[in-house]
């Protein structure tokens, strides 16, 4: 039956009203879940924006917009946004590349290589906190390993955590902040980044690993009587046919970075002042920690999450024409 | 182009002994077919040949030069897989040029080649497409392409038709005859298909369980099988094959089969005495039985021998293909196949007496398998 023998026919109106209710109850639970914890409080944090307010917000005064051009102007907005955009570049790219040369080590067949796989990807298993209080002690400037090692290498110690380079101090405009990127670490981010880097490779391996498990014995054979080497059976071979994957794993690396939280919180605490404060974390700050400006952190919220859905979008327009899907 | 020696070559993969001592020289230039049923180790035979399987004992040479240690990649061999194994993100173009760009052939060069190879394969339309977008036929002139492109050493070929249609098949094997005829190239070409083996194998080579059971021109290797395996490996329907004791009748020696005795020519008896042998299975091919001739045209043809034996017996299945019929007779309790013109049409339940012609029985030992007499 097509659509316009549908329409032509009496009463079947009433069917696809009847259509409708019959799919109603499959649709409500995620319509309530989605409702409840998506669309709700979204609304909720553009309507909250709109007002300062008291602590425990018995009293509001309504601001408009006036609150939204504050927040999203603020050298503290400004700074939040350099030091997520550097946490991200430190974390998701490292992060991949590791995760896939440790998945390309993984995945010959040799004896015993299913210990290395458990050990590569173990880091998936510990927790953010256990995590972050193994890296306290590993970056402790003075008993920490990793100084131990810059030592031995004949470098002079870094104050890891306490450490803010480019991110603290005073700087005239934005444009010598970015100047001041390249050349003053910030070593309190690299810390907060490498003890992330630490905890996602485990992930990255495990799907980078499954990826490569899809890709068919015989290309590499083909390639090899073709005259291939192995660093071209990987560039031509592994990359192309991962590509998808490789995607994938950017994007929730992507987000992932934009929602760390506890490592920064057990690590550093945003500091040195804002040196490591990305910008969940000076929501954070902002909403749950005195004077309580819950506006403010809406609307930081907000601004949060409509950089990850342009980033994701961004993502899928950018990549999607090179990633080749079988 | 280059001939390919195999030599001495084993390979076991734990348990499983996949070639036993494999010696088999493919001459320059020449059309090879590895027949075997499934599991009989043709395709271990060709990876090893490739550098993709090593093997536990022997040693492979390509020309006079020793490759038994030289990786896939510098072997200069070109391989058609059975599932073309097409690189699914690259174009027809990118496809047929990568063992070129591996080679770091130049840029004007690689085209001129793919524009070249492809329009002989008739696939020259086809450069900017996917293989996802292509059929079985069009691929399988992609993986030739990718090939012949760089002129090897030799072509190894492992069942590259069974994934196409039975019409697509016999056309291509057709064209792959013609194309190893005028690339003047030396082909391996692995299939358990016996028609392909004799049509296209201007030699062919019988595997069974790892181990060489017979190498020659197909005609040759039809009209004498080494053995059990190959005569009833090779014919289609295949060759009846009626087992029975060695007796001496008349001063002729003869087996004493379920369907009836069958004499054994003179040649062949002094093998048997000389061997020992006390039973023997007998290989009739289903096209050598024939219906009795009637007195009067045994008259007349006065040079017709007597038969080696006649098998009495009725027509149970008489399944007809139009240009002949094929007819399943029970003699003694025993099926035999006689492969019979078309008409006069036999009917089921019929009665019918075949005879068959001394020089066509084959005689093969009951216990070694192996072909006796001439
Ligand atoms: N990689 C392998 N591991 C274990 N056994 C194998 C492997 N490859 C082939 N074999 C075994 O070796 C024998 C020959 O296989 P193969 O050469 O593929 O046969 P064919 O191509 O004639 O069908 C078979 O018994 C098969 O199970
Ligand atoms: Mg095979």
């Amino acid at each position: 039956m097509t659509a316009a023998e549908g329409v032509a026919r009496p009463g079947s109106l009433v069917r696809s009203a009847w259509r409708m209710l019959a799919a109603l109850p499959f649709l409500l639970p995620s319509m309530v879940l989605f409702g409840a914890f998506v669309f709700y409080p979204l609304g909720k944090a553009v309507y909250l924006g709109f007002f300062i307010s008291n602590p425990f917000r018995t009293r509001q005064i309504y601001v408009g917009f006036d609150q939204y051009r504050e927040v999203l102007t603020s050298s503290e907005f400004v700074s939040s946004l350099l030091v997520t955009g550097t946490f991200t570049l430190y974390t998701v790219f490292p992060a991949i590349a590791i995760g896939t040369f440790l998945a390309v080590l993984a995945n010959q067949r040799l004896p015993g290589i299913i210990v290395f796989r458990t050990v590569f990807s173990s880091t998936i298993a510990a927790s953010v906190a256990i995590s972050a209080v193994l890296w306290l002690v590993l970056l402790h400037p003075s008993i920490g390993v990793l100084n131990e090692a810059v030592e031995a290498a004949g470098l002079s110690r870094v104050n890891w955590l306490q450490d803010g380079g480019w991110a603290v101090g005073e700087h005239a405009t934005v444009f010598d902040m970015v100047a001041a990127w390249f050349i003053d670490p910030n070593w309190a981010l690299i810390s907060v980044s490498l003890a992330t880097l630490w905890m996602n490779i485990g992930l990255f391996t495990v799907i980078v690993l499954a990826g490569l498990q899809t890709i068919p014995e015989e290309l590499y054979e083909a390639a090899r009587v073709d005259g291939a080497g192995r660093w071209q059976q990987f560039r031509h071979v592994t990359l192309p046919m991962l590509s998808p994957t490789l995607f994938f794993a950017s994007v929730i690396g992507m987000i992932f970075a934009f929602q760390s939280f506890g490592q920064i919180q057990i690590l550093t605490e945003g500091g040195p002042v804002d040196a490591s404060t990305v910008m969940l974390y000076s929501i954070y700050e902002t909403g749950f920690e005195p004077p309580f400006r819950v506006g403010a952190a809406a609307v930081q919220s907000l601004a949060l999450f409509a950089i990850m859905l342009a980033l994701t979008l961004a993502q899928f327009r950018m990549l999607a024409g090179r990633v080749f899907y079988r | 182009m280059a001939r390919v020696y195999f030599e001495e070559i084993s390979k076991r993969f734990g348990g499983t002994h996949a070639l036993r001592d494999l010696t088999l020289e493919v001459d320059d230039e020449e059309f090879f077919v590895l027949l075997g049923p499934s599991g009989c180790g043709k395709t271990t035979a060709l990876r090893i040949a490739a550098g993709l399987e090593e093997p536990t004992a022997g040693a492979i040479y390509i020309g006079d030069r020793d490759v038994s240690f030289v990786p896939a990649k510098d072997r200069d061999l070109a391989m058609v897989f059975q599932n073309y194994a097409l690189y699914p993100h690259m174009s027809v173009r990118d496809n047929v040029a990568f063992g070129l760009r591996m080679r770091g052939y130049a840029r004007d060069e690689i085209e001129r080649l793919v524009q070249e190879v492809t329009a002989t394969l008739g696939i020259a339309d086809l450069l900017d497409r996917k293989p996802g977008q292509l059929s079985g036929g069009q691929r399988q002139r992609v993986a030739l392409g990718r090939a012949m492109v760089r002129r090897p050493q030799a072509f190894l070929m492992d069942e590259p038709l069974s994934n196409l249609d039975s019409k697509m098949r016999v056309q291509m094997r057709a064209e792959l005859v013609r194309l190893q005829r005028d690339l003047a190239a030396t082909f391996i070409y692995v299939t358990h298909d016996q028609v392909e083996a004799m049509t296209m194998g201007q030699r062919i080579a019988v595997l069974e369980g790892g181990k060489l059971q017979q190498v020659g021109l197909p005609q040759d290797v039809y009209d004498r099988p080494a053995n059990r395996f190959v005569a009833e490996f090779i014919g289609s329907p295949a060759m009846n094959v009626l087992e029975g004791d060695l007796v001496v009748e008349g001063g002729h020696t003869a087996v004493r089969t379920p369907a009836g005795l069958v004499r054994v020519s003179d040649a062949a008896s002094a093998d048997v005495r000389e061997q020992n042998i006390t039973s023997l299975a007998v290989g009739i091919r289903p096209e050598h039985l024939t219906p009795e001739a009637t007195e009067s045209a045994a008259a007349t043809s006065a040079a017709a021998a007597s038969p080696a034996a006649i098998i009495e017996g009725q027509a149970d299945l008489v399944e007809s293909l139009g240009s002949e019929q094929h007819v399943t007779v029970v003699a003694g309790g025993w099926s035999v196949v006689a492969n019979l013109p078309s008409s006069p049409r036999i009917e089921r339940g019929a009665t019918l007496r075949l005879a068959v012609a001394a020089e066509h029985v084959h005689l093969f030992d009951i216990e070694s398998g192996e072909r006796v007499g001439p």
